[in-house]
């Protein structure tokens, strides 16, 4: 038991402190264009990791081929149809279940 | 700088995570009860607050991993906020410790969201988008860890692929223009290389070292516009 909440109590120190560090360092000055040139790229960066780990990552070891790719691949044709964002993940969820109901 | 957006438009954009957030909370709910009792996962959802690195963290300690081992994994699903960190900081505002308050609500959704694809990010709705998720996360595992034998899987209703699925609306949004596309794919391309064996985290940290694309793109815009100057000034 104790092993669980000395656990806790370093990953809320030490999750809040990975969040503020950043911010932190950089302080109250105003983003240089050099900064800015970067900052624009981390979230495309980490919204096409998010997209890969999120569908094939195998409980966070190794990768694996599953219903969530099926999802995904029905998200992806939601989107080129233009459909708003609440029906892209319906239908991401939707077809997973089925996939899954099927398999 | 542009202004940040009203908060109650961030809670608006952050609504359509309610569900997936709600169910990723069940899940761990469900699966930390049997480990970390009824009381501990539910506390660990309200001041961790982090999903990736509760679930690897849990991953240890099912595995019968100590507290070290388990503090381990996590933290390197908690690498990522420091890029992300570096990114949103100079949009927040106020001292130190009101700056501090705000990185609190960094979470990958808000994020990405708040992000307005020119290298600005919109603290207004970084905030709002954090808030649904917030209750919906700690009120999911609340919902696991009480319901943890009646609910037998969580996985059958699909809503886990609600996450990727979310974060490809938001993509689509945001890789558009030759720099982010390129951004985009070697971000995908890193992580996917490292996915096979490397520890959970470390390929979506890696993946931010495709932001440094951006460097690059400036220099070559600096020189451009040196040398333009330069036989500007000749002629």
């Amino acid at each position: 038991m104790s092993a669980v909440w000395l656990t806790i109590a370093v990953l809320t120190v030490g999750t809040f402190g990975m969040k503020i560090l950043g911010p932190l360092v950089l302080g109250e000055r105003p983003p240089g264009e050099r900064m800015l040139a970067m900052t624009g790229l981390v979230a495309p960066a980490l919204l096409a990791a998010f997209v890969l780990y999120e569908t094939f990552s195998a409980n966070g070891h190794g990768i694996t081929l599953d219903a969530r790719a099926a999802g995904l691949g029905a998200a992806i044709v939601a989107i080129l149809l233009r459909a708003p964002m609440i029906v892209v993940v319906l239908v991401a969820a939707a077809v997973t279940a089925g996939v899954r109901a099927f398999s | 700088m542009q202004k940040p957006s009203d908060i109650r438009e961030g809670v608006r954009k952050g609504l359509p995570l309610v569900l997936p957030t709600l169910a990723g909370g069940i899940s761990f709910g469900v699966l930390a009860q049997p480990v970390m009792g009824s009381i501990a996962p539910v506390v660990m959802s309200l001041v961790v607050f982090s999903g990736a690195a509760q679930f690897a963290a849990l991953t240890v300690l099912t595995a019968g991993g100590g507290a070290l081992a388990a503090i381990a994994a996590a933290m390197l699903m908690n690498g990522r906020w420091l890029p992300m960190g570096l990114a949103i900081g100079p949009f927040l505002s106020g001292g130190r410790v009101r700056r501090a308050a705000q990185s609190l609500a960094l979470v990958d959704a808000s994020f990405a969201l708040s992000s307005r694809g020119d290298g600005t990010y919109d603290r207004g709705i970084l905030i709002g988008a954090t808030l649904p998720q917030a209750a919906a996360w700690t009120g999911g595992t609340l919902i696991g860890v009480l319901s943890s034998s009646a609910i037998a899987d969580p996985g059958a209703l699909g809503l886990d692929a609600m996450f990727p699925a979310f974060f490809a609306v938001l993509l689509a949004g945001e890789a558009r223009g030759k720099l982010p596309l390129t951004a985009a794919a070697l971000g995908a391309l890193i992580a996917l290389a490292l996915m096979p064996f490397a520890p959970p985290g470390v390929p979506v940290l890696a993946a931010s070292v495709a932001a440094l694309l951006g460097l690059r793109s400036h220099r070559a815009k600096a020189v451009a516009s040196h040398r333009e100057l330069a036989t500007g000034q000749a002629s």
